[in-house]
Parts: structure tokens; C-alpha cells; sequence
């Protein structure tokens, strides 16, 4: 029997003690190989943080796969532990550049946004990875791709919901 | 691989709608990319292995006492457009007490929390995709959003379904609740959808001398039909 889709609702600001655990934001064990630190801000359209997202990650290679969320605090920050995994490769056979799929949930956003992280030391992948090439923006693209830190021991990327700098978003 | 339907636009709220004060500075303005599903919309996390204890599908018994309030069942089914039900799926709700507080350091309504209650509950689906919380009823609550603005009774869902693309967080209303006609994050949704919002009440399954029962059916989107004409 046909059923009709339940519409979306906004997750609101009280979603912690539901939704929150100790030990979130991890992809990927701390000491584990290859961990690297993922972090950066929620910002609205005027610049300013968003201390109330839920961010949750989701990446797999087709065999392994990990799940992790992540909320922000008051300035809008969010940090992951996080690793690199191969993309699966589409049904057509087109491999996917490493990246992680993340969906963005806030008070204010009705419906969760979708968005991916790709890796900066991934140059050739990601300039074969159907999703990049499929946006013709060079600075749309570049958007997707985490910021290697000053250090070179994490990656940044903030998640802009509206605006000039606006993080693209996915229709999935 | 099993492809997933795209996200309906006809079913789901814009994300600019400024009679929800929230949205303007939050929602893109930049339509979204277009991206068919790969493997990795297409899979998500599963949680069957990890169930979460009994007592957390019953809100009224995670405290020393009962918690004040108008105790009811929300049971269910969670399915998919199709009428798959979604077995092993975690279900997980938060709402505010009777007094339409929450247990949150955010929330500064001036009602009184109730030491008996936290409003958090987690379970899986079973078999036939069903799921049941023991609870109070929520409270109404001011917010800032307009002047004298108060949210309608709700409960807050979260759900996955088989894959990322399945991912669905909603809001849980009560039938016959006259702030429903006022609310803008009701109204954001366009009808005729968003009367799915709502429960029903449901005397099969009030238990007596002890709870009334509400069913709320949670629907995900469906299966795109497979090259050849099979779902």
C-alpha cells in the first residue's frame, strides 16, 4: 500500500541530552592510524556561530563505514576525529574521491542540509570525483574541500549556511 | 545497490520561511547541487546491533518517582512510502515536561522542570517496523519567535531508515490543539502534508485506567523502481 512521506521539522535547540553522548565526534579511534582532527565552525548569514548544530558524518568505501555526530558549542565550533576513506565506486563503475557526507541539523533549519567534506591532498581524485566535476564553479568546488591547518595536523572546514561564502549544499 | 527516492519538495518545508523568525539568517539561498545517489547516500549507520535498554522507550520511569503529568502511549509504525516497515531502526524522541519545560540548560521558561522527568526516549522498531513510548503529555511553551508566541504540544523525532538518504528528524503534534493554527514551524510545512504531522488519538490502544493512546505512523521515502520495472 502507498504510504505518504512524513514532512520534516526543525530539530530545534533542545536536542542534546537525546541525541549527545560522551565520546562523540569520532569516525575514527583517536590513536588509531592514519586519525586525523577535522574541525571547524557552524556559521549563519550574517557571520555569526551557530552554537546550536548538530552536525552527524557518515562516510563508507562499500565494505567499511563509520557514523558519528557531532554538536557545536557556543562559538560554533565542532571538532571530529576522523580518518580518510576510499569513495565506493558509482554503479557505473566511476570511483569517488575520499570524502564524508554530513548533514547539518540546527534550530532554523526546517529540513537538514547535506553537504561533503573532501580531503585537500586528494588533488587528482578529487578533480576525477563526479560530484566535483559535475559543478562548474571552480569556487563552488573548492568549497567542499578541507583547509590543511598552518600545522599540517588537521584539517578545517566550516559549514556557511547562507551567504557569499555559502557552503554548497546537495539535493539527495 | 538500492537507489532511494530524491527528497520530495511537495512534502518537506522550505528552508527560508520568515514567519519562523530562525530561518532568515540559517536558510542557503543558493538552490541546492543536484547529486544522484551513490553508495554512500544509498547506506547508512545501523544501529540494531547496539538496542537501547528497555526502560529508555518508557520516559515515565527513568526516576526515583512518576513524573507530573497526563500519562499516554505513542506507538506506531515506521515504514517506508511503499509500506515496507523498517525493522531494527532506532527511534529517538525528546520533548519538553507538562509544564512544557525541558530539562535543558537553554530552556529559561519560567515553569517549574520536574526532577521525575528528563523527556528522553530511545528504542528500536520491531519486526513489523513498531515502536512504543510511555510518557506524559508535553506541555505548550512560549518562545521569542513573534509576539506572544507559543510553541503547540509536540514531541521530537528522529529516525534513519536504511540509508543516509533516508535520514528524517520531525516534530510529533497532538490533535485538536488550537496553537497548531498559529504555529509557523507547522505551517512551514505545505499542506496537505503537514496534517501528517499530527497524531491520532487512538482508543485501541489507550490502556484503561492508565494511559491514553496515540498512534503516530512515521513514513520515509521509498525505493526508486529499479531498470526493468521491479521496486
Amino acid at each position: 500500500m502507498k504510504s505518504r512521506v512524513t514532512p520534516a521539522q526543525t530539530i530545534g535547540p533542545f536536542f542534546h541530552g537525546a541525541l549527545c553522548r560522551a565520546g562523540d565526534g569520532r569516525l575514527a579511534e583517536p590513536a588509531s592510524p592514519g586519525a586525523l582532527e577535522l574541525r571547524g565552525r557552524v556559521l549563519d548569514g550574517a557571520g555569526a556561530p551557530v552554537g546550536d548544530a548538530l552536525l552527524e558524518l557518515w562516510q563508507t568505501d562499500g565494505r567499511d563505514s563509520a557514523f558519528c555526530r557531532a554538536a557545536t558549542n557556543d562559538a560554533g565550533e565542532y571538532q571530529v576525529v576522523a580518518r580518510k576513506l576510499a569513495g565506493a565506486p558509482l554503479a557505473d563503475g566511476r570511483r569517488q574521491a575520499p570524502h564524508i557526507n554530513v548533514s547539518v541539523f540546527a534550530r532554523g533549519l526546517l529540513h537538514r542540509l547535506v553537504t561533503r567534506v573532501y580531503f585537500p591532498e586528494e588533488g587528482a581524485a578529487n578533480a576525477r570525483d563526479p560530484l566535483l566535476a559535475s559543478i562548474a564553479d571552480a569556487r563552488l568546488r573548492a568549497r567542499l574541500i578541507a583547509r590543511p591547518s598552518a600545522n599540517g595536523a588537521e584539517l578545517r572546514f566550516d559549514f556557511v549556511l547562507q551567504g557569499e561564502h555559502e557552503t554548497p549544499f546537495l539535493d539527495v | 545497490m538500492i537507489v532511494f527516492r530524491t527528497d520530495d519538495r511537495e512534502v518537506h518545508p522550505p528552508h527560508r520561511f520568515p514567519d519562523y523568525r530562525s530561518t532568515r539568517l540559517r536558510a542557503p539561498l543558493s538552490p541546492p547541487i543536484p547529486w544522484p545517489h551513490s553508495p554512500t547516500e544509498s547506506t547508512g549507520p545501523n544501529f540494531a546491533d547496539r538496542p537501547p535498554a528497555r526502560r529508555e522507550a518508557d520516559l515515565t520511569a527513568q526516576h526515583a518517582g512518576a513524573p507530573l503529568g497526563e500519562r499516554i502511549t505513542v506507538a506506531g509504525q515506521l515504514r517506508d512510502e511503499d509500506g515496507r516497515p523498517l525493522a531494527g531502526q532506532l527511534v529517538e524522541i525528546w520533548q519538553a515536561n507538562a509544564a512544557g519545560r525541558y530539562a535543558h540548560p537553554v530552556d529559561q521558561h519560567a515553569a517549574p522542570l520536574d526532577p521525575n522527568f528528563s523527556g528522553v526516549g530511545r528504542c528500536l522498531t520491531d519486526a513489523d517496523g513498531s515502536y512504543r513510548f510511555v510518557t506524559i503529555k508535553p506541555g505548550a511553551y512560549p518562545w521569542q519567535n513573534h509576539a506572544n508566541a507559543w510553541r503547540p504540544a509536540h514531541i521530537h523525532f528522529s529516525v534513519f531508515g536504511p540509508a543516509f538518504a533516508t535520514r528524517l528528524v520531525t516534530q510529533m503534534y497532538f490533535p485538536g490543539d488550537p496553537l497548531l493554527e498559529l504555529d509557523p514551524i507547522f505551517h512551514a510545512v505545505p499542506e496537505p502534508a503537514r496534517e501528517r504531522l499530527i497524531a491520532a488519538f487512538d482508543l485501541a490502544s489507550t490502556t484503561p485506567d492508565w494511559a491514553l493512546g496515540y498512534r503516530f505512523d512515521v513514513v520515509l521515502r521509498g525505493r526508486e523502481a529499479a531498470p526493468g520495472g521491479r521496486a
